[in-house]
C-alpha cells in the first residue's frame, strides 16, 4: 500500500502532472461537448492533393509557433527570474525584416530579391539583436525584466512597421507560403515539422552544451554560481539572444503562414500563451530548474484551450479575458504564501485526525 | 529585581529544530551602563538579542524591565519598542530614499494623519544637535556616511524613549574615525543613564567603551565580569573554553614543512580587497597545510577569497609557482589549480534545486568548458565515487541538495572541489556546523590530500582543529595580518596571544 | 589679458563646481524632478524657436492637457504604485474597459453621466483592490497580476462590446463640449480679435488630482510610508510600518484613478471602441519614468509625472513636426525616451550608491 501512494506521490509530485490534467480536463469536456472535436478528416488543397483538418489538427499546427517561443522563454525564465514580454513584438520586427529582405522596396515583387534562408537568417539576426538588447538592460544594468522588455514591447510594433514603411507586401511565390503551410504532397503542416525540428535542436543542445546546468545554477544561486566560475551577467544575457532566435522561427512561420504581415495584430498576446506555457508546465516564474518538456506540453495544452474557446464561438479578442483568469488561478495556486496557508491546514486537519485515531 | 538594574533576563531558553540554543542563559543591564555581550559564532548571542526584541519567542525564562511590575511579554519588534528597548543593528534599518528626520519619526505612534514637516525637522535638529551628530535633518539619509545612518537609527531609538539600547554589531562597517564618534555617542547616552547592550567582536572595542563583559559560550552563560577582572586574554581563553594551563597542546603527525628555498605554490603580495581588509602577504608551499586565525571578523575569510578572485582586489600581485597571473574572477583562479570551499555554505556554496550529482559536478564542469559536458555515466561514476568516499549520506545522487544534512551539504561541495584536482585547497569554515565524527574525518582527509602534495589553506573557528591540522599560522585582527606561528609556536596560549595582541 | 582669462575659467570651474555641489545635495527625488523640469523647458523652448507658430500660442500648452487629461490621471495612479516599489500595467485596459463600460451605459442604454461616473469609480476600485490584494496579501509579483488584469480587462472589452461608436447621451455631450476659457490668458487671431485660452473639465479634474495627490505624497503619513515601503520594505517593516497595507493601498488609489482617468478619457475621444486607451500603460509608465518615478521604488514625485506627460506629448509633437508624421514614430520615440531616463536614472542615482 505503501508503495502505492508513492507512485501516486511520485506522479502529483512531477512537473507533467498539472499540464496532463489540464489536458484531460479539456479532452473530456470536448468529449461530452462535442465529440466531433476529434474527428480528423481529409481534405484537398487548392493544388489538389490530400491534406488531414480538424481541430486536433489545427492544434498541433498552430500550437508549433507557441511551443518554439516556451522553449526560449522557459530558458530565461531560469535564468532571470522574469519573463520578456516583449517577444510579440520582436516577431513583428524580425517578420517585417524578413519581408524586406524579400521584397525590397516593392510591395509585391515578381521575383524574390533573397532566397528565402538568408531572409530568415536576417530575420534571425534581427530578432537576436533585440534579445541582445533586452539582455544588455537585464544583465548590465539590473532592470528586472518585465520592465527592460515593456520598452521592446511598446516599440516593437512601430519598429516593424518602420522597417517596411508601412508597406504590405504580399509575396506571390508560393515555395514561401509552404512554410507555414503544407509543402506538396504532405498531409502534415510544415510548422509542426519544424517545432518539432526546434524541439531536437533544444535536446541536443541540452546534451551537448552544459545550457541547462549553468542557467539553472544561476537561476538558483547567483552567487554560488560566480564562485563556481560561472559568468551569471553572460547566462542571463545569453538567455535572451537564445530567445531571439527561437522568436525569429516563430516570426518564420507566421508571416508564411499568410505570405504577409500586418504589424499591429501579427502575433498579438502570444507572449501572456508564451508565459502561461512556462508556468502551466509546472516550472517557477522566479527561476531556477526548469523542464523543457513540461513547458512545451504547457504550450499545446493552451492551444489546446484557445481552439476549445473558439469552438465554444467566443471572439478571438476575448480570448485574453479568460486566459487571464487561468494565469491567476494558477499564480495563486502557486503563490509560495498560498501555499503555506494550505500545508498549515492539512498538517492541522492531519493533527486532528492523528489525536482522534489515538483515542 | 535589584535597584539599578533596568533589564533582567533569567533561566532563557530557546531551542530550534536539532539545537538548543539558549541553555539556561542570564543577563542582567544596569542602568548607565555599557555592557558587552560576547561569544564566538554560535554562542548565542544573536539568539537572545532577538529573544530580548521579540523576533523569537522563548521557550522558558523570564525577562523583567525597570518599571514594569512582573514579567514583561515580547512578542513582536513593536513591543519591545513599546516596552523601552531599541535595537540597532548591523545591516542599517532604515529608508536610504528618507530624509534623517523621517527616519526619526516614520512609524511611530503619534496623533493625526498630517506630517507637520517644519515641527520635525525642528526636533530632529535638536536631537542631532543634542547628540552632536553630524548631519542636517532634512538631508537624504542616503547621502550621510555609514556612521552618521547608523547614529541617526541611535537618536531614532534614543528619542523613543528606550531605556535599554541594543547595539549589535554596530561597528564592523565603520573606519577608526567613525567608531570614535560612536563611542562617543554611547559614553554620552551612559551618563544619561540609559543601558546599553553592545555585541562585537572587536576586542579593542569592548576595553574601550565597555563596563561589563557577559561571555556565553554554546548557549550557555558562562560568566558576568567588569572588565578590570576580565583581561584579554582570559577574555579570549574564556570564550574559546579552553583553559590556559591545562591545555595540552595536542601534536600530531602533521606534514612536514618543505625546505624554504623552494618556489611556493601561491605566493601573495600585498593583496589588497574592497572588503576592508589591510594589503596583506602570504604564501603557501607545496604539500602544506596553514592556515588563517583570528576571531569572526578578523579579515581571515575576506584574505583567502581575494586570493580566489571572489572579492574585487584593487592592488597587489599573486604568483603561481613563481609566476605572475592575473585573477580577476574566480574561473580565473580555479584554471590555475585554485579551489575554495566558501564560509556559507547556505549562499556561497549549495546550489539548492540541484541534485547532489550536479552540485559534485558542477565546478569541473565548468572547467572544462560550457561546450564539453561530461557524460551521465561520467557524471554517475564520479558522484558514486565522491559520495562514497566521503560517505555523504544521501538517498540518491538525483536528492536535491538543499535536503540533506549540514554535515553531508559540506562533504558534497568538498567532493566538488577535489574533483577538480587542485594544487591549492582553500577551506574556510569546512567544519561548523556539522557533527564531531565528520569534523574528524575532514581533519584526516586534509593531513591525506597534503601527503600527497596538495597545498591547504584551513580556516576554522575551533583551535584545536587548527593545531591539529596546520603546520603553520597566519594571525590577524581586525583585519591586518599581526602575526605568524610555525612549529612549537602553534599551541592554544600562543595563538590567544597574538590574537589578543598581548 | 591673459590673467583675466584664468581667473575668469577658475572662477567659471569654481561656479560648475557649486553648481555640482548644489545639485549633489539635493534629495534624489528634487534632483529626478528638475533634470524633468529642465528637460521639458528646453524641449518646449526649442520647439518655439524651431517649429514657431503652433507652439507660440498659449493654447498650444492647454491643448496639450486637454488631450493629456487621463493620461495625467492615469500616471499619477501609476507613480503611487512604482514609489511604493510595484507597478500595475492594468491601467491601461482598466481605462480602455471603464470608457467602454461608460459608453455603453450612457448612450445604449441612456443612462445618467453621475452614475456612469459611480460605475467608473467601482470598476476602476474593483480592479485595485482584487490585484492589490493578490500583490500585498498573497505577495504574488505585481507585473504577472497587473499583465493579467490587462489582458483581462481588454478582453472583456470586447465580451462588453466590439464596435467602436459614438456617444450620444445630450447630458454627456454638453459636459463633453463644455469649454472653460480663462481670463486675460490668450492670444490674438489673424483678424486680431482675442482668443483667450481654454480648457476641458477633464483638465481640470486632472490638475485637481495631481494637487490632491501631490499633497498626499507630501504632507501625509501613509503618502510618507508609500515612499518607506519603496526605499527599503524590509526596514520599514522594523521601523513600525504595516507595509502590506501600504501596498494595497497604494493598489487601490492607482486602480481608482484609473477609473476616473477612464471617465475622463470617455469625456475627451466622446466614444466607446475596444482600441480605445491602446498603450496607455506604457505611456503611463514612460511619464512616470520620465518624471522621475525610479522603476524600484522610493523615489518620485507627482508634479514630475505631470512634467512627464507634458514631456511626452511636447516631443511627440516635435517629432511629428519635424515631418516624421508616420504612425511609428510615436512608439519608437516614447521607447527611446524611456530608454534614455532609464539609464539617467540609473547613472545620477544608483551609480552614486555603489560607492
Amino acid at each position: 500500500m505503501e508503495k502505492k501512494t508513492n507512485i501516486l506521490k511520485k506522479f502529483v509530485g512531477n512537473q507533467l502532472f498539472i499540464p496532463l490534467v489540464a489536458l484531460l480536463l479539456l479532452i473530456i469536456f470536448n468529449l461530452i461537448n462535442d465529440p466531433s472535436f476529434f474527428v480528423i478528416t481529409i481534405l484537398k488543397t487548392k493544388e489538389g492533393f490530400p491534406v488531414l483538418s480538424g481541430s486536433l489538427i489545427s492544434i498541433i499546427d498552430f500550437g508549433s509557433e507557441l511551443a518554439i517561443l516556451a522553449i526560449g522563454m522557459t530558458i530565461v525564465t531560469a535564468a532571470t527570474g522574469g519573463q520578456d514580454i516583449s517577444v510579440g513584438a520582436v516577431i513583428a520586427i524580425s517578420g517585417s525584416t524578413m519581408l524586406r529582405v524579400l521584397c525590397g522596396t516593392n510591395p509585391q515583387p515578381d521575383k524574390l530579391l533573397a532566397p528565402i534562408f538568408v531572409a530568415f537568417l536576417v530575420g534571425a539576426l534581427a530578432a537576436m539583436l533585440c534579445g541582445a538588447f533586452n539582455g544588455l538592460l537585464v544583465a548590465q544594468f539590473k532592470i528586472q525584466p518585465m520592465v527592460a522588455t515593456l520598452i521592446l514591447y511598446t516599440a516593437g510594433r512601430s519598429i516593424a512597421a518602420w522597417i517596411n514603411e508601412n508597406r504590405l507586401p504580399i509575396i506571390g511565390e508560393p515555395s514561401f507560403g509552404y512554410i507555414g503551410n503544407f509543402l506538396p504532397g504532405v498531409p502534415i503542416p510544415t510548422p509542426v515539422f519544424i517545432a518539432i525540428a526546434c524541439m531536437i535542436i533544444i535536446a541536443l543542445v541540452q546534451k551537448f552544451t552544459n545550457l541547462k546546468l549553468f542557467t539553472q545554477a544561476v537561476g538558483i544561486n547567483e552567487e554560488s554560481s560566480r564562485l563556481n566560475g560561472i559568468n551569471p551577467k553572460f547566462m542571463k544575457f545569453m538567455s535572451f539572444v537564445i530567445l531571439g532566435l527561437f522568436v525569429s522561427v516563430a516570426a518564420l512561420i507566421k508571416v508564411t503562414r499568410i505570405s504577409t504581415i500586418t504589424y499591429s495584430v501579427i502575433a498579438k498576446d502570444i507572449e501572456m500563451d508564451a508565459i502561461l506555457a512556462v508556468a502551466l508546465g509546472g516550472n517557477k516564474l522566479s527561476g531556477g530548474k526548469y523542464n523543457i518538456w513540461a513547458s512545451i506540453l504547457g504550450a499545446y495544452v493552451i492551444q489546446f484551450l484557445t481552439t476549445t474557446l473558439y469552438k465554444l464561438q467566443v471572439r478571438s479578442d476575448a480570448l485574453p479575458a479568460y486566459k487571464a483568469v487561468v494565469v491567476i488561478l494558477l499564480v495563486i495556486i502557486s503563490a509560495p504564501a498560498v501555499r503555506d496557508k494550505f500545508a498549515q491546514i492539512t498538517k492541522k486537519i492531519k493533527a486532528k485526525k492523528a489525536v482522534n485515531g489515538g483515542v | 529585581m535589584q535597584e539599578g538594574t533596568v533589564l533582567e533576563m533569567r533561566g532563557i531558553h530557546k531551542s530550534f529544530p536539532g539545537v538548543h540554543a539558549l541553555q539556561g542563559v542570564q543577563f542582567t543591564l544596569r542602568k548607565g551602563e555599557i555592557h558587552a555581550l560576547m561569544g564566538e559564532n554560535g554562542a548565542g548571542k544573536s539568539t537572545l538579542i532577538k529573544v530580548l526584541t521579540g523576533v523569537y519567542s522563548k521557550d522558558e525564562g523570564s525577562i523583567m524591565l525597570d518599571g514594569h511590575k512582573g514579567e514583561v511579554s515580547i512578542k513582536s519588534p513593536q513591543d519591545a519598542q513599546n516596552v523601552g528597548i531599541s535595537t540597532v543593528y548591523q545591516e542599517i534599518t532604515l529608508c536610504p530614499n528618507l530624509s534623517v528626520a523621517e527616519n526619526m519619526f516614520i512609524g511611530r505612534t503619534t496623533a493625526g494623519a498630517v506630517l507637520k514637516w517644519k515641527d520635525m525637522n525642528r526636533a530632529a535638529d535638536k536631537i542631532l544637535k543634542n547628540l552632536d551628530i553630524p548631519a542636517k535633518a532634512t538631508q537624504q539619509l542616503g547621502s550621510c556616511s555609514i556612521a552618521v545612518q547608523q547614529m541617526v537609527a541611535i537618536a531614532r531609538a534614543v528619542d523613543m524613549d528606550c531605556k535599554v539600547l541594543i547595539l549589535d554589531e554596530p561597528t564592523s562597517s565603520l573606519d577608526e574615525q567613525e567608531v570614535e564618534k560612536l563611542f562617543k555617542l554611547m559614553r554620552d547616552l551612559k551618563s544619561r543613564g540609559v543601558g546599553i547592550v553592545f555585541v562585537t567582536h572587536f576586542l579593542d572595542q569592548v576595553y574601550a567603551v565597555s563596563d561589563r563583559i557577559t561571555v556565553l559560550r554554546d548557549g550557555k552563560f558562562i560568566g558576568e565580569y567588569t572588565v578590570a577582572e576580565l583581561p584579554r586574554l582570559k577574555l579570549v581563553s574564556t570564550m574559546l573554553g579552553k583553559e590556559m594551563d591545562d591545555l595540552a597542546d595536542i601534536k600530531e603527525d602533521k606534514a612536514v614543512n618543505s625546505q624554504k628555498d623552494e618556489v611556493p605554490v601561491i605566493e601573495v603580495e600585498k593583496l589588497h580587497s574592497t572588503t576592508g581588509i589591510k594589503p596583506f602577504d602570504f604564501y603557501i608551499n607545496k604539500g602544506e597545510v596553514n592556515g588563517f586565525t583570528g576571531l569572526l571578523g578578523s579579515g581571515r575569510s575576506e584574505c583567502v577569497r581575494a586570493i580566489f578572485g571572489a572579492d574585487k582586489t584593487i592592488g597587489g600581485v599573486i604568483k603561481i609557482e613563481g609566476k605572475k597571473v592575473k585573477i580577476a574572477a574566480p574561473i580565473d583562479a580555479m584554471k590555475h589549480g585554485i579551489a575554495y570551499l566558501p564560509e556559507d555554505r547556505k549562499n556561497d556554496g549549495i546550489i539548492g534545486d540541484l541534485s547532489v550529482k550536479d552540485n559534485i559536478i558542477l565546478a569541473l564542469q565548468v572547467l572544462e568548458g560550457f561546450f564539453k559536458p561530461l557524460s551521465e555515466k561520467e557524471k554517475n561514476k564520479f558522484a558514486e565515487e565522491y559520495i562514497k568516499l566521503l560517505d555523504i549520506k544521501t538517498a540518491s545522487p538525483e536528492t536535491p541538495i538543499k535536503s540533506l544534512s549540514g554535515g553531508n551539504q559540506q562533504k558534497c561541495i568538498l567532493a566538488r572541489w577535489l574533483l577538480t584536482h587542485p594544487n591549492y585547497l582553500i577551506l574556510d569554515e569546512p567544519t561548523r556546523g556539522i557533527d564531531v565524527g565528520t569534523k574528524v574525518d575532514i581533519q584526516k582527509l586534509v593531513l591525506k590530500l597534503a601527503s600527497e602534495g596538495m597545498s591547504i589553506t584551513f580556516i576554522s573557528s575551533e583551535q584545536d582543529e587548527m593545531i591539529r591540522t596546520c603546520s603553520r599560522l597566519v594571525v590577524m585582527r581586525d583585519g591586518r595580518v599581526v602575526g605568524e606561528l610555525t612549529g612549537d609556536d602553534i599551541s592554544q596560549t600562543k595563538i590567544m596571544s597574538t590574537i589578543a595582541g598581548e | 589679458m591673459g590673467m583675466t582669462k584664468t581667473e575668469n575659467t577658475s572662477s567659471a570651474v569654481k561656479q560648475k563646481k557649486n553648481i555640482l555641489q548644489w545639485f549633489n545635495s539635493l534629495t534624489d527625488t528634487n534632483k529626478l524632478l528638475l533634470i524633468t523640469i529642465v528637460a521639458f523647458v528646453l524641449m518646449y523652448v526649442s520647439a518655439m524657436i524651431f517649429e514657431g507658430k503652433g507652439f507660440l500660442k498659449p493654447q498650444a500648452l492647454c491643448n496639450i492637457l486637454i488631450n493629456n487629461a487621463a493620461l495625467i490621471i492615469t500616471a499619477c495612479g501609476m507613480s503611487v504604485v512604482m514609489i511604493t516599489g510595484g507597478i500595475d500595467i492594468s491601467v491601461g485596459g482598466v481605462v480602455a474597459l471603464v470608457s467602454m463600460i461608460c459608453a455603453v451605459y450612457l448612450d445604449l442604454h441612456g443612462g445618467n453621466v453621475v452614475v456612469a461616473l459611480l460605475i467608473a469609480l467601482g470598476v476602476g476600485l474593483a480592479f485595485g483592490l482584487i490585484q492589490g490584494f493578490l500583490v500585498a496579501y498573497l505577495e504574488i509579483q505585481p507585473f504577472i497580476v497587473t499583465l493579467a488584469g490587462m489582458f483581462f480587462a481588454r478582453g472583456l472589452i470586447t465580451i462588453i462590446h466590439s464596435e467602436p461608436f459614438d456617444v450620444k447621451n445630450e447630458a454627456f455631450v454638453a459636459l463633453k463640449d463644455t469649454r472653460i476659457e480663462i481670463p486675460f490668458i490668450g492670444s490674438f487671431n489673424n483678424r486680431g480679435v482675442f482668443m483667450p485660452v481654454y480648457i476641458n473639465i477633464g483638465v481640470i479634474v486632472a490638475l485637481v488630482i495631481v494637487v490632491l495627490l501631490f499633497v498626499l505624497l507630501r504632507w501625509s503619513k501613509i503618502g510618507r510610508h508609500f515612499y518607506a515601503v519603496g526605499g527599503n520594505a524590509q526596514s520599514a517593516l522594523m521601523l513600525g510600518i504595516n507595509v502590506k497595507r501600504t501596498r494595497f493601498l497604494s493598489h487601490i488609489i492607482c486602480g481608482l484613478l484609473a477609473g476616473i482617468g477612464g471617465f475622463v478619457y470617455v469625456l475627451y475621444v466622446g466614444s466607446g471602441s475596444p482600441s480605445n486607451a491602446l498603450g496607455m500603460e506604457m505611456n503611463a509608465i514612460a511619464s512616470s519614468i520620465i518624471g522621475g518615478t525610479m522603476l524600484t521604488g522610493g523615489v518620485g514625485n507627482i508634479i514630475g509625472t505631470l512634467f512627464g506627460v507634458l514631456s511626452l506629448s511636447t516631443i511627440k509633437d516635435i517629432v511629428a513636426s519635424a515631418g516624421l508624421t508616420d504612425p511609428w514614430w510615436t512608439g519608437i520615440t516614447i521607447a527611446a525616451m524611456l530608454c534614455l531616463f532609464l539609464i539617467i536614472q540609473s547613472v545620477v542615482i544608483s551609480g552614486k550608491r555603489k560607492k
